[in-house]
C-alpha cells in the first residue's frame, strides 16, 4: 500500500459528511419498501441472463444498434479509442461553431475526462445535473455514481453557489436548488450542443433511454439543435422488451424509488423548435468494454445497470466514500470497471479496500459477484507481480503445518509480558495500532490439538470429524472442548483428524489461490480417511472452505483430480449450530430445564451468512438452549475482522468494530454470540477495550452445559 | 386501476383529480387558473399544447374568457410559463406515471420547462404496469416517449427531496372518464 494512498484514507474518515447522510437515508429500509411486492430475485436474474446475452452478442448488437439508428436518421459511430470520441466532438464542435455545451450526467463523458478536453479547446461544457453541476463547480469528481456530491454539505454547496452567482446565499437546500435553476435553465437556452448518456441503448430499434429525477435530460436532448449521446457498449441490450425489467430495477436500487422522475425513449431525430430536425450524434464506445466480454470471469461485471447499490450497502464506502478510489468509478463495481477502463495496476492499492463481506453481491440487481470479481483483480496482481514478501512468507509459514504450529508456540511464550486476563492491551511502538480500540486475544499455553487427547469420550458408532481450524486450535481451544461436549450429549463420538491444518482462505483471501489450492489438498485426504457420518466445524471461515471454495479453488489450479473428493468432503461438512440444530429436530439433543438464562444478540459472520448460507440454525439452536434471542440493527454487517484485512486496514477495521459494538450495546444483551472465531476475536477484544460487560462468545461456549 | 393510479401517482407528489366529462374537467381548469392567478404577465401565463381533448372546443372563445391562457407553445413562451397543458396518452397504475408520445416539440417544451404541467389523462387509458404501457407504445411509431412519474426532483445535496429543479414543480394529472378521442 503506498504512503499517499494510506494518507488519503486518513484523511477520508476525518470527514463522515457521507456516512451520516447515508444514515439519515437509511437506504436498505427504503430499497426494501421500495421491492415490497416484487420478486427481486426473478427480476435480476431476468436482468442478469438478458444483459450476459448482450454481452456475448456486443459486436453483433451495436452493428446491429448502428443499422437501425441510422435508418431513423442518427449517425452513429463506434470506436474503441477515447481519443476518438474526444476528437469527434470536438471537430463537431468546430464545424458548427459551438461554443457552449450543455450535459446531462454521462459516466461515459467522465470517464474520458470530456470537459477537460472541449476546455482545452475553447469550449465550454456545463454539467446540469445537480450533483454533477456542484461537483464541476468544486473541481472534482463525483464520489458516487447516482448521487455525485453526496460527500459535500449544504454549506460547502452553498459557498460554492455564492461564488458562482457572485452574492451571499443561505445553507437552505430549498433555495439553493432554486439558484441552480435559475443559472442552469439560461445555460439550457444559450447551448448550441446538449450531450447526454444513455441508461440504455435498444439494439431492435436504435433507441436510447435516458432516466433523470431532475428532468435536465429532456433539456439537453430538446433544446439545443445538436445531440450527442455517449453510450458505453454496455448499455446495449438486443430487444425493446428488455429494457422493462432494467426499468423497473433501476430507480427502485439505485434511490429506493417506484420510478424516476423521467424516462424517455429517443429513436432518432425529432423536430427543433424552429422546424429543422435534430442532428443527433450517437457514440457507441467500446473502452476495453468487447474484451472484458471476452473474459470468461469478467464478462458478468457488464451486465452492471449503474445503480450504485453496491455503494450504498457497502461497509468500507460508507467510511471512506468516493474519492479514494482515485478514478471517476467509485466503491466495489468501481474498482472492477477501473482495473478495466483505465488498467489493473490502477486498482493495485484500491483492491485492498474490500473485506469481502459480500453485502453488495446480496443486492446487486445485475446479480454481480463483485467481491468475487475483486479477488480475480487481487489474484491476477499476485501473479503478475507477485505478493509483497512479508505476505508471501506468512502465507507460506501457515501452509507449512509443523513450522507454523512450532511459532506460535513460541509466540504463546513472547507474548506474556504483554498479556493480562486472557487478552493484550497495549503492544509497544509500531505494533500498537492494532491494540488501540481493540484487545488482542492471547495464544492458547496449550493447542486445542494436545488438549483434545485428554478429553474423555463416550465410545459410539456415530462418529464426526472435527476440523478446527487455526484460530481454535490456538487461540480458542476451549471452543474446541465445548463442541466435543455438546456433541457427546447427543451420543456423537468426535474424531479429530491430526493432518489437518489452515483451511486456506487466508491465501484465498489474497489472491493467492495456488496456495489455496495446495491447503485444500492437505487437508482433504485426512478429514476422509475415517468413515464418519458429518465433517465438524464450528468457524464459518473454514465452512466456506470446506463446503463452497475447495472445489473451485483446485478446479482454478488445474488440480480436477482432488474435485470428486472435494465435493464428497463438501456435502458432509456442517457447521456446528447447523448439525445442533439437526440434533434437536432428532429429539437427540434436549434442554436441561425451560429457564430463560440470559439475554443474547446474535452477530451473523460473513462467511456464515453469506458463504455458507447458515443463520436461522444458530439462532433457533440458542433459543431452544434457553437463550432469549434480542436481534441488534444491522446484525449481519461486518463486524471489520476479514482475517488479514485488520492488520492491512486497522483503522477502516476499527471504524466498522466501533459500529458494530454500538449495536450490541443498543441490545442490552448479556452475551453477543457468532459462529465465526474471528468475528469473536474482533468483538471481544473491541468489548474489553471499551470496558463493556457484554461478553462474546461463540455458540458452543453458550450451550456447553445447556442439554441433558 | 383508477383507484391505485392514483395512490401511487399521489405518493411521489402529484395532485390527481377525476371527472366525469370534459365539461367538468374544463371547469376545473378554468377554476384552477383564477387560483394560480393566471394573467398575460411573464411568468404568469399558461399555455396549452394542441391535444386531442381540444377538438370541438371553441378556443378562440377559452383564450377570450381566459386572459393569459395561450394556444400556442414557442421555446421562448414555454420558459416564462407559469403553466403549461398537455395530454398525456397513457398512465400506469402501479407507479403512478403517465406516459406521452412528445416527439412533436411543443409538447416537449410544455412539458419540460413550466412550473406547474397539467397532464390531461382519458381514464380508460390507464395499464397495469409498465411491460403492458410498452406493449401499447413502440419506438417503431414513436420517436420520443416520456414517462413522467410526479414533479421534477433532486436529492443530489445531503439526500435531502427538493422539487423542481429543472422540470416542472407541479403536476397535476386531470383524468376524464369520457375524454373522447380514446386510444387503446
Amino acid at each position: 500500500m503506498t504512503k499517499q494512498f494510506t494518507k488519503s484514507i486518513q484523511k477520508a474518515l476525518k470527514n463522515q459528511n457521507l456516512a451520516g447522510i447515508l444514515d439519515r437515508w437509511n437506504y436498505p429500509a427504503t430499497r426494501t419498501k421500495a421491492y415490497e411486492g416484487i420478486d427481486f430475485e426473478a427480476l435480476r436474474t431476468l436482468i442478469a441472463e438478458r444483459k450476459s446475452y448482450a454481452a456475448d452478442h456486443i459486436n453483433e448488437l451495436a452493428a446491429q444498434f448502428k443499422k437501425v439508428a441510422e435508418a431513423r436518421g442518427a449517425k452513429v459511430i463506434r470506436t474503441n479509442s477515447t481519443q476518438v470520441v474526444k476528437d469527434y466532438i470536438t471537430s463537431l464542435c468546430k464545424e458548427k461553431g459551438v461554443k457552449k455545451v450543455v450535459k446531462s450526467k454521462s459516466m461515459a463523458s467522465e470517464e474520458i475526462h470530456l470537459n477537460k478536453h472541449l476546455a482545452r479547446h475553447g469550449i465550454q461544457a456545463d454539467e446540469t445535473d445537480l450533483g454533477e453541476w456542484i461537483v464541476q463547480l468544486a473541481h472534482q469528481t463525483p464520489s458516487h455514481f447516482v448521487m455525485p456530491a453526496l460527500h459535500l454539505t449544504k454549506e460547502e454547496i452553498s459557498d460554492l453557489f455564492s461564488k458562482e452567482v457572485n452574492k451571499p446565499l443561505s445553507n437552505d437546500i430549498q433555495q439553493l436548488v432554486k439558484v441552480a435553476r435559475k443559472e442552469l435553465r439560461e445555460k439550457f437556452f444559450n447551448a448550441e450542443l446538449g450531450i447526454s448518456g444513455a441508461n440504455i441503448a435498444i439494439a431492435e430499434t436504435g433507441t436510447i433511454v435516458t432516466v433523470t429525477n431532475e428532468g435536465n435530460a429532456r433539456l439537453v436532448t430538446t433544446l439545443p439543435k445538436i445531440h450527442v449521446a455517449i453510450v458505453g457498449l454496455e448499455k446495449l441490450v438486443a430487444n425493446y422488451a428488455d429494457a422493462a425489467p432494467i426499468l423497473i430495477a433501476l430507480p427502485k436500487s439505485a434511490t429506493s424509488q417506484l420510478m424516476t422522475s423521467y424516462v424517455t425513449f429517443i429513436t432518432g431525430p425529432t423536430p427543433n423548435d424552429d422546424g429543422s430536425m435534430k442532428d443527433l450524434h450517437i457514440i457507441l464506445m467500446d473502452n476495453k468494454r468487447t474484451e472484458m466480454a471476452r473474459d470468461p470471469k469478467f464478462k458478468q461485471a457488464l451486465q452492471c445497470i449503474r445503480c450504485a447499490s453496491c455503494l450504498n450497502v457497502c461497509p468500507v464506502y460508507r467510511l471512506v466514500g468516493g474519492h479514494v478510489f482515485g478514478h471517476i468509478y467509485t466503491g466495489g463495481i468501481g474498482t472492477i470497471l477501473t482495473a478495466w477502463f483505465i488498467e489493473l495496476k490502477a486498482t493495485e492499492d484500491i483492491q485492498g479496500l474490500c473485506i469481502g463481506c459480500g453485502k453488495c453481491k446480496e443486492i446487486c440487481p445485475g446479480k454481480i459477484d463483485i467481491p468475487e470479481l475483486i479477488l480475480e483483480i487481487r489474484r491476477r496482481l499476485a501473479t503478475k507481480q507477485g505478493l509483497p514478501f512479508i505476505y508471501k512468507s506468512a502465507l507460506s509459514l501457515i501452509n507449512n503445518r509443523k513450522l507454523f504450529h512450532a511459532m506460535l508456540r513460541a509466540a504463546s511464550l513472547a507474548q506474556k509480558p504483554f498479556v493480562k486476563d486472557g487478552f493484550i492491551r497495549h503492544l509497544p511502538m509500531f505494533l500498537s495500532g492494532l491494540s488501540e480500540y481493540r484487545s488482542l486475544p492471547t495464544i492458547a499455553a496449550v493447542p486445542f490439538r494436545e488438549l483434545f487427547k485428554k478429553i474423555r469420550q463416550p465410545a459410539s458408532k456415530t462418529k464426526v470429524a472435527f476440523f478446527s481450524g487455526c484460530a481454535i486450535e490456538f487461540v480458542f481451544p476451549k471452543i474446541g472442548e465445548a463442541v466435543v461436549k455438546v456433541l457427546n450429549k447427543a451420543g456423537i463420538e468426535v474424531l479429530f483428524p491430526e493432518g489437518q491444518s489452515c483451511c486456506g482462505i487466508p491465501h484465498w483471501g489474497s489472491g493467492a489461490f495456488d496456495m489455496a489450492a495446495l491447503a485444500a489438498a492437505h487437508n482433504i485426504k485426512p478429514l476422509l480417511e475415517n468413515d464418519v457420518q458429518y465433517v465438524v466445524t464450528a468457524c464459518a471461515t473454514c465452512a466456506t472452505a470446506l463446503k463452497k471454495e475447495w472445489p473451485h479453488v483446485l478446479k482454478g489450479e488445474n488440480m480436477e483430480n482432488l474435485i470428486p473428493k472435494a465435493e464428497k468432503l463438501a456435502a458432509k461438512t456442517v457447521m456446528f449450530s447447523e448439525l445442533v440444530s439437526k440434533l434437536i429436530e432428532a429429539k437427540k439433543l434436549t434442554p436441561k430445564d425451560r429457564q430463560k438464562i440470559a439475554k443474547i444478540t446474535y452477530h451473523d459472520s460473513c462467511h456464515a451468512k453469506r458463504h455458507a448460507g447458515i443463520y436461522k440454525e444458530p439462532r433457533a439452536a440458542l433459543t431452544t438452549a434457553g437463550y432469549e434471542l434480542k436481534e441488534m440493527f444491522e446484525n449481519d454487517t461486518c463486524c471489520g475482522m476479514g482475517g488479514s484485512y485488520t492488520v492491512k486496514q486497522p483503522e477502516l477495521s476499527m471504524h466498522m468494530l466501533k459500529r458494530k459494538l454500538k449495536n450490541i450495546e443498543n441490545t442490552g444483551a448479556e452475551y453477543v454470540s457468532a459462529e465465526c472465531p474471528g468475528c469473536l476475536i474482533q468483538l471481544a477484544g473491541g468489548l474489553d477495550k471499551s470496558g463493556s460487560k457484554i461478553k462474546a462468545k461463540h455458540p458452543a461456549e453458550l450451550m456447553e452445559e445447556r442439554f441433558k | 386501476m383508477f383507484t391505485q393510479f392514483k395512490v401511487k401517482a399521489e405518493a411521489v407528489g402529484s395532485e390527481v383529480h377525476r371527472f366525469g366529462t370534459k365539461a367538468e374537467a374544463l371547469d376545473f381548469i378554468e377554476r384552477f387558473f383564477k387560483e394560480e392567478d393566471i394573467n398575460d404577465a411573464p411568468g404568469s401565463y399558461a399555455l396549452w399544447a394542441d391535444s386531442p381533448i381540444l377538438k370541438g372546443v371553441d378556443i378562440k372563445a377559452l383564450e377570450k374568457k381566459i386572459p393569459g391562457l395561450k394556444f400556442e407553445v414557442t421555446r421562448q413562451l414555454a420558459k416564462e410559463a407559469k403553466v403549461c397543458i398537455t395530454q398525456v396518452d397513457w398512465g400506469i397504475a402501479n407507479t403512478g406515471t403517465v406516459a406521452q408520445d412528445s416527439t412533436a416539440v411543443d409538447q416537449r417544451l410544455a412539458a419540460a420547462l413550466p412550473w406547474i404541467h397539467i397532464a390531461l389523462l382519458s381514464t380508460d387509458t390507464i395499464v397495469a404496469d409498465l411491460p403492458a404501457l410498452m406493449s401499447r407504445m413502440h419506438p417503431s411509431r414513436n420517436r420520443y416517449i416520456t414517462l413522467t412519474t410526479g414533479p421534477s426532483r433532486t436529492a443530489d445535496i445531503e439526500r435531502v427531496l427538493a422539487i423542481g429543479v429543472h422540470g416542472p414543480e407541479r403536476l397535476v394529472i386531470v383524468c376524464i372518464d369520457e375524454a373522447g378521442g380514446k386510444k387503446s
